[in-house]
């Protein structure tokens, strides 16, 4: 092979792997090295480095080859210095044809030359010096020819291109990474504010303190367990935070009524899901359907709920998963004027209600998730902790559970051969 | 005196105060920049000068170029003698063409290497 030619394709060869090493991926300081060795390795110069310029006319080296890196320690870039590189030509940026003293080359001449640098260049990106390549002489001795000057011209254009692109790269994601701090912490304001406002909620019910927020994590519980993601699953807990929310523009004496309420002060409270509606819609939540959810949560299969009689498939999924919590809760907890029903009341009235009052399908998903904590599968005990220690102790429990759940499941089959 | 470097992934071993550092495939950056290091390191265990093997490298790129400068630079830095073996036809023309053997000497094979380094030990120094 003729020398000139060995000599392109060793540089094609180069401006190959450079291209390739600058539109990966890798790491950002092998990137450098790598890009900084295929340039000496081009036109075999003896020495290099390349060096990011920093905030206060700093220099920080980036890559380095034959070299001590604390060298760099010595030199600073000035503005004037930056000024004469955007208009020198590359020839100027020879260390013996510096003239005046006011330029990098010019200062630190004698230096460099005592290091073995015989080239500075800038490195440009969009008018502005953000680096410099500082390279030794030639292997073979021989001065730089124009096409040298000319490959190197190419060269340090994609390393400096590179290495720009990367700090942009890192910017964005450090941006990002703001952002979704931000974010996170706004949505802890959130949920905090959420579940203020659900104590507020209870605190107007003396008889349900802690009402809204046990519905929050019974419906997370059914909602995980009927496969939900985590967002939809934060979303129906913040659903079931809020569900009586419209209960705040209910006289508190009915509300409070140790007796049973008159027709007058039922139809009154019956409009606390629509007003729980009308105050949550206009909140741009960060989860969906909240509002509606609030709003349906007294709605039932059969058509006999409120406030619109929405039958099965017209009622939410969310609605239908605040609905059983909310229900439960109510089954399980005291009242004024009654006691809790034991469990085995409870399943019997969950068994009874699926498919007239309750979806089938989540009544199953919370007695498989009754069920996984009383056998242990698991750990952290969050039912248990919300109904006392020894409601759920009973040795029958787990029978009634497995029972009520293969019959829903039978339910299911039936329903769906009549469809 | 044959001593084996065990526990690196550069493969060399010492015949006398010479170190013989086997080049592999230079195009892995990682691996050359080791076997810069493995010359420094044999050089500052006393060796005196070194031989690279090329008889595994098939291809020299620039990267590899890039690396050999710089083992010749330490070498230099140090007083060590530097001879390639076993280079073949096309790596050889490229070192020509890029100056590299204005700076190494060139040998057929490691014995005729440690043949030329001896050569270099017995001569007397010219002033």
């Amino acid at each position: 092979m003729e020398p000139s030619t060995q000599k392109l394709v060793h540089t094609f060869g180069a401006l190959a792997d450079l291209g390739q090493e600058i539109a990966g991926r890798g790491d950002f300081t092998e990137m450098v090295r790598t890009s900084m060795h295929l340039l000496l390795g081009t036109l075999a110069l003896r020495r290099g480095a390349v060096v990011e310029c920093v905030a206060d006319d700093k220099l920080q080296c980036v890559a380095i080859w034959g070299l001590e890196p604390q060298i760099l320690t010595h030199f600073a870039i000035q503005q004037s210095d930056k000024d004469h590189f955007l208009t020198g030509e590359l020839s100027d940026f020879l260390i013996g044809s510096a003239t005046t003293p006011d330029t990098f080359a010019g200062r630190y001449g004698e230096r460099l030359r005592q290091e073995g640098i015989e080239l500075v260049l800038p490195m440009i990106v969009r008018e502005e010096v953000t680096g410099l390549v500082l390279l030794g002489g030639k292997a073979s001795g021989e001065e730089f020819s124009s096409d040298d000057f000319e490959t190197i011209r190419a060269m340090v254009r994609h390393i400096g291109v590179g290495i720009y692109t990367h700090r942009l790269l890192e910017q964005v994601a450090q941006r990002a990474e703001e952002n979704r701090r931000i974010y996170e912490e706004l949505r802890g304001i959130y949920r905090a504010t959420v579940r203020a406002f659900a104590a507020a909620i209870d605190i107007k019910d003396k008889y349900t303190q802690g009402h809204s927020e046990r519905v929050g994590k019974y419906s997370e519980i059914i909602a995980r367990e009927m496969g939900w993601n985590e967002d939809e699953v934060e979303g129906i807990q913040i659903a079931g935070y809020l569900h009586d929310i419209g209960k705040l523009v209910v006289d508190r004496d009915i509300i409070n009524a140790p007796y049973n309420i008159n027709a007058k002060e039922s139809s009154q409270l019956s409009r606390h899901p629509s007003a729980g509606y009308e105050i949550l819609a206009p909140i741009n939540h960060p989860y969906a359907d909240i509002p509606l959810m609030a709003k349906y949560h007294h709605e039932r299969l059969d058509g006999r709920g409120y406030p619109d009689g929405l039958v099965d498939e017209q009622i939410p999924l969310g609605a239908k998963i605040v609905s059983l919590a909310d229900s439960f809760d109510a089954m399980t907890t005291d009242r004024p004027y009654r006691r809790r029903r034991s469990f085995e009341d409870v399943v019997s009235d969950l068994r009874e209600n699926s498919g007239k009052q309750f979806d089938a399908k989540v009544v199953a998903a919370f007695a498989r998730a009754i069920l996984k904590e009383v056998n242990g599968v698991t750990k952290e005990r969050r039912i248990t902790k919300m109904l006392g220690k020894d409601y759920l102790e009973g040795e029958n429990v787990p029978t009634l559970l497995s029972d009520l759940i293969t019959d829903l499941s039978h339910k299911e089959a039936q329903k769906a051969q009549i469809n | 005196m044959d001593k084996a470097t065990s526990g690196s992934l550069v493969r060399s071993h010492c015949v006398g105060t010479t170190a013989v550092v086997y080049a592999s495939d230079y195009r892995n950056k990682l691996t050359g920049e080791k076997i810069e290091r493995e010359c420094r390191r044999q050089l500052d265990c006393g060796c005196r000068a070194l031989v690279i093997d090329f008889s595994d490298t098939k291809l020299v790129n620039s990267i590899g170029v890039s690396i050999l400068l710089g083992i010749i630079d330490v070498a230099e830095k140090s007083g060590a003698r530097i001879v390639f073996s076993e280079v073949n036809n096309q790596t050889v023309q490229l070192f020509e063409m890029l100056g590299l053997t204005r700076h190494v000497a060139l040998a057929k094979d490691e014995r005729e290497a440690l043949h030329t380094i001896s050569g270099f030990e017995t001569s007397p120094t010219v002033n």
